[in-house]
Order: structure tokens, then sequence, then C-alpha cells
């Protein structure tokens, strides 16, 4: 698929003589949804400020839709919508005119019917005429989500979209970002909860100190760094792990009175076969088994402490 | 050019105007017609004519100027200061606009209110005097340029202030002193000569001065000199603002 953003050895140093991105190179399929992960000040901000329009870029390209952020900023940014991470609202503006406003920013007409039904896929039709300053927090989020689809862009960018947001909404946001993304739109977001990209995503990029780690399909990335463990619960403690079974490299937790295997998910030979074999050989009896695939907040923790 | 940008813009800097009128259109005609009181009624009439105008008259003209610059001013700098003091002007930064749309809408609109203010007040003075004015187009056009100019003046200094308090302290410390320093309510010709020198660096007495003429036919500056001060000045806040926007100066990192 072709790509709809494509950015390219991009750097920012601001002027305190700060680097906050070094050298990022990233594609962008249309249709997708890719997560920034990163540790707080690690750069996602300013990626996304500076193909949003932000931020000047200190060197390097970025393009949406073939079209360059700089050189060719108008028709740059009519593909692009911008939720912010902070919520920046006109307090006295109601929900419908702070739509409006943005429509027309984006040089397009008013359009009612399509309005309405932004406002109703957000559930946020019977506030139109509300002040901004009289909606929740999570309204006031949803209205900043409203403002930055109302133009119709084909790459959204949500900076931090669920940040000291409660586990409810933040559910609910990601019921948004599916939605979204069963419309067509192509999503970029950034988070410090692995647990978000993980539920959402389907590509994941790793970002620290300014350097993209690296960007890979969620499932790949599990699946290649996934550790998977089994864990057997015996019926007896064991003193020491016998010698017949020092080939498998076990763990043994005593409290629990449980063996502990680790092994790769996509090996070929898993060896869990010959370790029950060998198991029983041993005499030793199981009460319960249980595996389990290592988390994506697992990975990334490992990440970023190997390359620390 | 995006011009349903410019119109977005305007029209939601003049909602704002509406939905708070008391406090934009109330107050200056209330302070306006205590001058009028205080100068015109009190004072006044013990003073002489001047240039053949009577005093209450000839302040007519001063006083709309003084309403309008620090309208102009203070309605131009909190409208972009606003949103960037609550982080809504992300938005601009993030539309496919460029700063010659911002500009339109921005100082069209603190533009527009000015000019009406400009016209209340003007009509406020037939209540306590009597004049008439001699050249309404100049009038008029004085009156815009005025607006615009200054309006773009209150715009760099909104977009250049970090708090409210630089927002209020150009208007407070310069244009006050610069109004009445600058002949809204004597004639130049009646200061001391060393002051009167002094006084062609105030580039108001050029605004005020050529205002006054198109009431009354008289002058302390010659006409055109005024008009094309007033029209340096307007080219000097355009550069400004075109500078301003294309290094990013205080608006992008």
């Amino acid at each position: 698929m072709a790509a709809i953003l494509s950015v390219q050895n991009l750097s920012k140093q601001y002027d305190g003589g700060f680097q906050a991105l070094k050298n990022v190179n990233l594609d962008i399929a249309e249709g997708e949804i890719l997560a920034l992960l990163g540790p707080n000040g690690a750069g996602k901000t300013t990626l996304i400020s500076i193909i949003c329009g932000l931020v000047n870029p200190s060197s390097g390209t970025a393009k949406v839709g073939g079209f360059d952020v700089v050189g060719d900023y108008r028709q740059a940014r009519s593909l692009i919508g911008l939720v912010p991470q902070e919520i920046a609202l006109e307090p006295f503006q109601t929900v419908i005119d702070a739509l409006r406003f943005t429509r027309g920013l984006f040089g397009k007409r008013n359009d009612p019917a399509l309005l309405q039904s932004i406002l109703e896929k957000l559930s946020l039709w019977d506030k139109k005429d509300a002040k901004t300053m009289e909606l929740s927090g999570g309204m006031k989020r949803r209205v900043l989500i409203a403002k930055a689809l109302c133009h119709e862009p084909r790459v959204l960018f949500l900076d931090e979209p669920t940040a000291g947001v409660d586990v409810e909404l933040r559910k609910e946001m990601w019921d948004v970002v599916r939605q979204l993304k069963a419309d067509g739109v192509t999503i970029i977001l950034t988070t410090h909860y692995i647990e978000e990209a993980e539920a959402i995503a389907d590509r994941v990029g790793v970002i620290r100190g300014g350097e993209l780690l690296l960007v890979e399909e969620k499932e790949t990335l599990m699946q290649r760094m996934g550790q998977r463990q089994l864990r057997v619960e015996l019926m007896q403690p064991l003193d020491a792990i016998p010698e017949a079974l020092s080939r498998y490299d076990l763990d043994y937790d005593a409290d629990s009175q449980t063996l502990i295997y680790s092994y790769e998910a996509n090996g070929e030979r898993t060896g869990i076969a010959s370790l029950f074999a060998d198991l029983s050989k041993a005499g030793i009896i199981l009460r319960d088994i249980e595996t389990k695939q290592s988390s994506l907040e697992d990975i990334f923790v490992g990440l970023v402490e190997e390359k620390a | 050019m995006n011009f349903q940008a410019v119109r977005s813009i305007y029209s939601f800097e003049m909602a704002r105007f509406f939905r708070t009128l008391s406090q934009s259109l109330i107050s200056p005609v209330l302070s306006t017609s205590l001058y009028f009181i205080v100068f015109g009624a009190a004072i006044g009439s013990r003073i002489d004519e001047i240039d053949g105008v009577s005093y209450g008259a000839f302040i007519v003209p001063g006083l709309i100027m003084l309403s309008v610059l620090t309208q102009s001013i203070s309605n131009a700098s909190f409208g972009i200061y606003f949103p960037k003091f609550l982080g809504s002007i992300y938005e601009l930064h993030t539309a496919p606009v460029s700063f010659i749309e911002i500009v339109l809408g921005y100082v069209g609109a603190a533009a527009t209110k000015s000019a009406l203010i400009g016209l209340v007040i003007l009509g406020t003075a037939e209540f306590f005097v009597d004049f008439e004015i001699l050249h309404w187009g100049a009038m008029l056009a004085f009156l815009a340029l005025t607006c615009i100019s200054f309006s773009l003046f209150g715009f760099i200094i909104g977009v250049w202030s970090k708090n409210f308090e630089q927002l209020q302290m150009v208007p407070l410390l310069v244009i006050t002193p610069l109004v009445f320093l600058g002949g809204s309510f004597y004639s130049i010709s009646m200061l001391p000569p060393f002051w009167q020198t002094v006084t062609l660096f105030n580039p108001v007495v050029y605004l005020i001065s050529g205002f006054r003429w198109a009431f009354y036919g008289t002058a302390d500056i010659n006409i055109g000199i005024s008009l094309i001060m007033i029209s340096v000045f307007m080219l000097i806040c355009l550069g400004i603002i075109g500078w301003t926007f294309k290094t990013g100066y205080k608006i992008k990192t």
C-alpha cells in the first residue's frame, strides 16, 4: 500500500541546543493505526508537531499524501487533523460553533449534515449548543476530536489521547479510534501507556531520546520478541531441580511449588512434550499448568533498558 | 488564498464583540461622554475658540482618536493573545492558512470594531456639542486608516506578549501619553517652540491633526504629510508582522 505519510531524516534541535529528534525515518500506510510509544520527553510530540506545522524541522522532510509539510503546507495540512495533548478550547464558544470555526479555517463551507454525523458519532450531538466550558473533561476531549475531524482529514494525529483519563473513558476513546479506522482514517497516536498500543495499534513505533528505535507490526513484534512461559505447579515441594531436568534451564518458585520453563513462542520445537515426558520419568506429579505470553510492556521495558 | 478561513476568523472575533457588547461599546462611550462634560462643557466654556472652532467642537476629533487608538490596540492584541493563552492557537498553525489570512481575519475584525466604536462616539458627541464635518470622505478614510494601522500594531503586541501585564503595558505606558500629548485637547501651535519640535516625533500628532482637518478644514500639520506618516506607520507594522511570521519569532519554535 502507498505511504500516506513519509518522514525522512527528520531532525529537530531546539534553540536551547536540545536535540529532540535524531534522523527519524518513518512510512505510514493509508488506513493503519500506528502507536508511537515512548517515555515522557522522548520526542513523540515534537515529531507530531513538525508534521502538523506547529514546529519547524531543523533538517529532513515530512510528506503527507505526497505534499511536503513545509513547502506545500496548504495541501499537506488539508489532509491532517490534530487532537492536541492539552485541552485547548475557547470557553465561551458553543460546541457547534467551535466545529464551524475549524471547518472554516480549513477553507470548507459549513456542512450541517456532516457536523451532525460527527457529533452523533462522538455522542456530543445533544451538547451542540452548550458552551465548551460547561462540558466535562471527557466531553472536551471528544470536542477536540470532533474539531480535528470536521474538515474530513485522511490522517488523524492523537497526541496522548488518554493521558490523565479514567479507565472507562480510555476504553471509550479506544472505541472511537477503532470506529475511525473502520471509516478509513489513518491514525497516528502517541502514548506512554503500553496497554493502549497493545489494544488498538496495528504497528508500534518505539521512540526514545529522539531516536526511533524500531517500527514493527504489533503482532510480529510480540512474536519476535515475545517469550512464552510454561508454569507447572507441583503436588509436592521439591528440594532441588532433579539432574535429569537440567537441560531445560528451569526456574523453581518454592513458595508456589511451581517450575517455570521459558521458551520461544515461534520456535520450531518448544520442548514442552519432552519436558512432560522427563517430568513423569522423574516421578514428579503435576497439579496444574499455565502458559503465559509476555506482553508488549515486557518487550518495551526490555528494549528501553537494553538501549539505555 | 483561503477566504473561508478569513471569514471564519473574522466572524468569530465579531461574535465575541457582540457577546460582550456592554464592555465593548458602553465603556468607551461612557468615558468619552465624561470627557465632553468635563472638558467640553465645564472647562471649555472658559476657553476661547481655537482656529475659529469652539473648544467643545475642537476636541471631538481628538477624543474619537483617543478611543479608536486604544480600542484598536486592545481589541487586536487581545484577539490574538487569548488563543495563545488558551493554547487554542494550535488550530491556526495546523490549518492551511498563511499569515495573510490570519492577519486579515484578526486585524480586519479589530479594525471593524474600533471603527464602529469611533462612529458611535461621533454620534454621542452630537448630544454634547455642535459641529459640522467638512470632508466626510477624508474623515472616513482617516478613521479607517487609523483603525487598520493601530489594529496591526495591537496584533504585534498580542503576538509578542508573554503575559497579560505585557499586553496592558504598551497601551497604558505608550499610547495614552502619546495621545494626550498629541494635540487631542489643544493645538500644537499653543506649545512653546521647543515642545512643538518634540511633538513632531509623536506619530499621533499627525493622526489627530489630519482627522481634525477632515472635520474643520484647519490643521497643525499639512494634510499630505499626515497621510504619508500614517501610511508609513502602517507599512512598518505590516513589515514587522511579515517578518514575525516568516521567522516564526515568538510564534513557532
